[in-house]
């Protein structure tokens, strides 16, 4: 089955963080995408650019507003996602659990539907 | 061929026993694969009512197990290829039932997939508040009126969180298996919460205090059973087990001659039921030697030294206390801190129980629990603050479900008004 693993966090500890921690993030990354290619796990992922690039776009009364920032002023933000293929949910939960995303933030699981 | 006079009653008994003895077993088995519970519910539903009509006539089979498996599976997969499902789940369900039917032969019957079922009923992906329900639903069939009944829960709104947790698993893909040894512990505690909340609402039910009717306590210890058969080695299975087996020793001695509530310390233990209590003495040490202690024996081992008062004809209070002392340092649970301060005054009397109480009085969740308010209005009576008693024996009247309960509070209350000390007796 295929699940996304959404990485929510809060964006002012991403700004704030030194430099060094901003690599030791990177490599954390860097080793768990490794980590599900080897397994087979991964599909897809991405980091997204900070929720102030964001842009929301919407039909209204039949005319399209576009409005500056994301859909949710929250203090957690989409930061990331991975798609991953794993037989089921327990498997998709111990990745979730190991990405570096978790640790402080919060990760969101859903699976994907297939037709 | 049963006898040709009454076919229907031997076919309809026949189905019952095999409903009552192998639902879950079958369930289990046909939903393992698919995830897919309402479809194997609605399948095994079917096969059940193809039982009843053809055993009257055809005879009941030799394997009322097999049989109704057999109807189920192939009920499964009509009903998948009428909702035009993925052919690749079908090949599935057909490469199972070949691959099971090998197993079948192998070991002379159909694999008992429930304790898979009842990790998936209580994962961590489901709404603890549909975990008892659930279990109860899959794993025994009960309906969802009677559960909901049983919970005190609207019908419509139990059916629906049943649904929704069925809907979960299936789209979730939360998997049919035993977990790993490393994460046993915490997904097992699930499990046996899952299944004192069943006993615990049987307890706090009035009907189920009758002896007559007791629903829920009978299923959460045939749940209880199954799963200490399944996990031998689990020493809080055995442990949940054992406090179940314990407090329903005590069931019948909870009510006098005339309907009246008798609390533990005022009921005769030639009252309590004997050989149960012996089966969760044997249970408690089966589990002891396993050298895991945890909330479950715990619970159990306070039970135990409770009915210890059949030979010794005292209650060994020191060893209570500190064995709420251990459960409190595991839990931090409100709930022990009560039963801690009472154990303390029964020790050390009232004053001390209600400086231990005093640690927690004012949290808000203790202000809708009713069994503070009976412990603290039976503390304060003792310490002779008429008062603050009275106060506190109306809340606990005021909440009490029970209506023998309601009954003893409420004598209890009037009498703080009579000068003499109250339990003189049981204090000597």
């Amino acid at each position: 089955m295929k699940y996304m693993l959404m990485i929510y966090q809060d964006e002012k500890a991403r700004k704030t963080a030194t430099k060094e921690q901003m690599g030791e993030m990177m490599g954390a990354y860097t080793a768990y995408t490794k980590a599900m290619r080897e397994a087979g796990a991964f599909t897809a992922g991405d980091p997204l650019q900070g929720s102030n690039t964001a842009t929301t776009v919407r039909m209204v009364g039949g005319k399209t507003k576009v409005l500056n920032g994301p859909y949710a002023e929250t203090k957690e933000q989409l930061g990331g996602y991975y798609v991953i293929d794993v037989p089921d949910l327990d498997a998709a939960l111990s990745w979730a659990a190991r990405c570096p995303g978790a640790n402080g933030g919060i990760m969101e699981v859903r699976p994907l539907l297939s037709y | 061929m049963n006898k040709p006079q009454e076919p229907d009653q031997a076919a309809r008994r026949a189905a019952e026993q095999t409903a009552r003895q192998s639902y879950g077993k079958l369930l289990a088995f046909l939903a393992a694969r698919t995830r897919d519970l309402a479809a194997a519910e609605d399948a095994l539903a079917e096969a059940f009512a193809a039982a009843l009509a053809s055993w009257p006539a055809q005879g009941i089979p030799r394997s009322p197990e097999a049989w109704l498996l057999s109807v189920a599976r192939r009920r499964m997969i009509d009903a998948m290829r009428r909702r035009q499902t993925g052919d690749a789940a079908i090949d599935q369900l057909l490469l199972q039932a070949e691959e099971n039917q090998v197993r079948d032969t192998a070991s002379g019957g159909i694999p008992d997939d429930r304790l898979r079922l009842m990790f998936v009923c209580a994962h961590p992906a489901i709404d603890p508040a549909a975990r008892a329900a659930l279990m109860l639903q899959t794993v025994l069939g009960l309906d969802a009126g009677s559960i909901a009944s049983a919970f005190l829960v609207a019908p419509a709104s139990m059916a629906q969180r049943l649904v929704r947790a069925k809907r979960k698993i299936r789209l979730a893909g939360i998997p049919f298996r035993v977990p790993e040894p490393d994460e046993l512990p915490d997904r097992l505690e699930a499990v046996l919460d899952a299944i004192y909340a069943v006993f615990a609402e049987g307890w706090s039910d009035p009907a189920g205090a009758d002896v007559q009717s007791r629903g829920l306590i009978e299923e959460a210890i045939w749940l209880g059973r199954l799963l200490a058969s399944l996990l031998p080695a689990e020493p809080e299975a055995l442990g949940l087990l054992a406090l179940m087996l314990h407090a329903e020793a005590r069931h019948a001695a909870r009510r006098d001659a005339a309907g009246g509530y008798v609390p533990l310390l005022e009921q005769p233990p030639e009252r309590w039921d004997g050989p149960m209590v012996e089966e969760a003495e044997a249970l408690l040490h089966r589990a002891g030697a396993l050298g895991r202690v945890g909330r479950y024996q715990l619970e159990a081992a306070v039970q135990s030294v409770h009915s210890a008062r059949r030979h010794t004809g005292r209650t060994n209070w020191t060893a209570i206390v500190d064995l709420y002392d251990a459960l409190l340092a595991r839990t931090g649970s409100a709930v022990v801190a009560i039963n801690r301060a009472v154990a303390l005054a029964e020790r050390d009397g009232p004053a001390a129980g209600l400086a231990a109480l005093a640690a927690i009085d004012g949290l808000p969740q203790l202000a809708q629990y009713q069994p503070y308010w009976a412990a603290r209005a039976a503390l304060l009576a003792r310490d002779r603050q008429i008062e603050a008693a009275d106060k506190a024996y109306e809340r606990a009247i005021g909440m009490e479900r029970d209506p023998a309960v309601r009954q003893f509070l409420m004598q209890r209350r009037t009498r703080l008004k009579q000068p003499a000390p109250l339990r003189a007796a049981d204090n000597p």
